[in-house]
């Protein structure tokens, strides 16, 4: 059957396993040679795509809840959506959640996904206190910090080249109010935007929407987020009806002038809203959830999702650079995301550093891979990478180039046999 | 008000879908399906999801000397049950089944008498205690023998006629029996089977099963373009279909 990541590109035709339960799992390696894990299928590119793939959205099941403490243990394929519905209520939240709640558990860890508060809590697998994978040699291992260190650093941002993530345990965080209290900003330019994120450092959550088609002063010009959980409010997942793209649109859609007429109503718009609110986490963590099925809108080209880093030091100036040189390209963006990062972490191939990083939609047009191979060098170029989770067309220099510790990550892979039962399109792109 | 919950085939993909259901609004349920270590994951998973209370028994449904043992321990654990959920099945090759007299009869105990036994003795108990909804997850299959598909669809419809016989006894009581006829669901017992644009999820007949309990319909298909489809498909003369391959 046809697969492809959230990007709807590249598209292959995959032989798909979905299993129901995990209690049969080291029966999965024995009916293909070389296989990729897959959950909900949101990671943009090719990380979850092979000709084999073991689809785990219906291991999805709760093993064990504490409502006193927050520890939570549940198979890999449960959803974050899941999580929520059952943890809310009772006053527990994700301590680190992704833009989306469609995400499974063992895609979370695979990404080592980051939110709007990496800069004060880091990333997903900060929160994971073990979990147990199968890996290439066929046995079952129980990771953590303690046990199987090396097994556990290599699969949280290791894109599922370590083996199949089974269940995993994860420490939620207290909440008392489903509500956020969330004042916005508007900033002229992408030096006022860092300012602003700089000044609010030690806020819970920040974000940015960045206008990428501002030009000259105006660069980077931006809606900038604040969020903290509020204190005295109720606790409801939100049950609101979605509204759902039914096929996909026609590609002519997303344009140059669409995309800059929506960015400048957007940046618009924000001013007139109190700049301080309180707002239901729903909204304020997963807008685009409410659109189900949002990347239809890009047509059947589909889309390339770029996300990079730039560490803090020569950030403004990089960050300008790439800025300049998209808005020049008359490639846009539809909405371009700014967040800011805290320090790197264990992880090998963990994608986050100490600095800014930037999120962007590309409809796939000609020209446009010669514009993302320009901005991959000048992403190297200001000691930045690019993020696993969101690419489909890194080279394997660029790779080698910005994972500094992607050797390291190489002989742990090697030592539990990963190399040889587990690989991605991905994977043999960055020669993985 | 917290209702009893009995489901039956509770390991299919409908039937957890459902419980799921049943669970989010804090219900107590009883599970039987044949795999304990099965059962015992989901049972653990409902109660996390917000059951009252799960308890599970084992029963193979083919096993019919057992069912009036199995039912009692139910009742007796989880009291009087308010919904009883029938969902076990099994989609037999039909080539196989064409081929042996034995694989159909053993196909058709699995789907109807199984079904039949069961409601037989359930109905019952729920007429002594004066109340109750049964769900029985048969399927479109059920409304027309098709070449690709009759014994599954011959053990269907005659579920299908029983049921129709059983609403007609109960019309005076407070005692439903509601039909699920579901189309094409993606689910562990189809996974052998490319998907198309019909396909659908068990969440979604789930979804219509957990709302024909609040409006007590007799016959649900799920989803509902099956109804018109179906219709269709039973009114189509003989010799017009046979010359399809359906």
């Amino acid at each position: 059957m046809k697969q492809s990541g959230w990007g709807r590109f590249p598209i292959i035709e995959a032989t798909v396993s979905t299993p129901w339960m995990v209690q049969n799992a080291k029966s999965w390696l024995t009916e293909c040679d070389a296989l990729i894990a897959r959950g909900l299928g949101r990671s943009y590119g090719d990380s979850s795509l092979f000709p084999n793939i073991l689809c785990t959205k219906h291991c999805d099941h709760f093993l064990e809840f504490d409502s006193k403490s927050g520890r939570l243990k549940c198979e890999s394929g449960t959803s974050l959506d899941a999580i929520l519905e059952i943890g809310v209520p009772q006053g527990w939240f994700l301590p680190v959640t992704p833009g989306t709640k469609y995400v499974s558990v063992g895609g979370a860890i695979a990404g080592d996904v980051h939110g709007k508060n990496h800069h004060r809590d880091g990333c997903f697998s900060e929160f994971c206190s073990s979990f147990s994978i199968l890996a290439g040699d066929g046995l079952i291992y129980e990771c953590s910090r303690e046990n199987h260190s090396d097994l556990f650093h290599a699969t949280c941002g290791g894109i599922g080249l370590t083996g199949i993530i089974l269940d995993a345990t994860l420490q939620l965080k207290r909440i008392k109010s489903s509500q956020i209290k969330k004042t916005a900003y508007k900033a002229n330019n992408l030096m006022e935007a860092i300012n602003l994120f700089e000044e609010n450092n030690d806020v819970a959550y920040s974000v940015a929407w960045i206008d990428c088609h501002a030009k000259r002063r105006n660069l980077g010009r931006s809606v900038v987020m604040f969020g903290e959980h509020d204190e005295s409010r109720p606790l409801i997942t939100n049950n609101r009806q979605n509204m759902t793209i039914p096929f996909e649109m026609p590609s002519f859609l997303m344009n140059r002038l669409t995309v800059s007429i929506f960015n400048s109503f957007y940046y618009r718009i924000s001013g007139w809203s109190e700049r301080q609110k309180l707002v239901h986490y729903e909204p304020f963590f997963y807008p685009l959830d409410r659109l189900k099925y949002w990347n239809r809108l890009y047509g059947k080209n589909g889309f390339i999702q770029y996300q990079f880093v730039l560490p803090k030091d020569r950030g403004l100036k990089g960050m300008t650079r790439i800025l300049e040189r998209i808005s020049s390209s008359g490639k846009g963006s539809f909405l371009a995301v700014l967040k800011l990062f805290g320090t790197e972490n264990d992880n090998y191939l963990s994608f986050p550093l100490s600095g800014y990083t930037l999120a962007l939609d590309f409809k796939i047009e000609p020209g446009l891979f010669d514009l993302l191979d320009q901005l991959d060098a000048i992403v190297l170029e200001f000691g930045g990478r690019i993020y696993l989770c969101k690419d489909s067309r890194m080279s394997q220099s660029t790779f080698r180039a910005g994972y500094s510790r992607w050797e390291q990550f190489a002989q742990i892979r090697e030592k539990y046999m990963g190399h040889m039962r587990f690989h991605s399109l991905q994977s043999q792109r960055l020669g993985l | 008000m917290m209702k009893n919950v009995l489901i039956i085939g509770a390991s299919s993909a409908i039937a957890e879908a459902t419980a799921r259901g049943f669970a989010k609004n804090g219900e107590r349920i009883f599970l039987i399906a044949r795999d304990t270590e099965k059962l015992s994951v989901i049972a653990k998973d409902l109660k996390i999801r917000g059951a009252r209370k799960v308890d599970c028994a084992t029963l193979d449904v083919t096993d019919f000397g057992r069912h009036s043992i199995v039912l009692d321990f139910a009742f007796d654990s989880l009291g009087a049950p308010d919904i009883v959920l029938i969902a076990h099945g099994s989609l037999p090759k039909q080539q196989d089944c064409m081929n042996s007299a034995s694989a159909t009869i053993s196909e058709f105990n699995t789907n109807a008498v199984s079904t039949i036994a069961l409601l037989t003795d359930i109905a019952n108990r729920l007429e002594n205690q004066g109340h109750g909804i049964i769900v029985v997850i048969t399927s479109v299959a059920g409304d027309r023998g098709r070449q690709s598909n009759y014994v599954y669809g011959a053990a269907k419809g005659a579920v299908s006629i029983f049921i129709q016989g059983l609403q007609h006894r109960f019309y005076r009581k407070p005692i439903s029996i509601i039909n699920i006829k579901p189309g094409l669901v993606d689910t562990p017992m189809t996974s052998g089977i490319e998907k198309t644009a019909l396909w659908t999820t068990p969440e979604i007949i789930a979804g219509y099963i957990l709302s024909s309990l609040k409006k007590r319909k007799l016959t649900v298909y799920a989803p509902s373009f099956w109804r018109l489809i179906m219709l269709i498909i039973r009114l189509t003369p003989a010799r017009f279909f046979h010359k399809t391959n359906l």
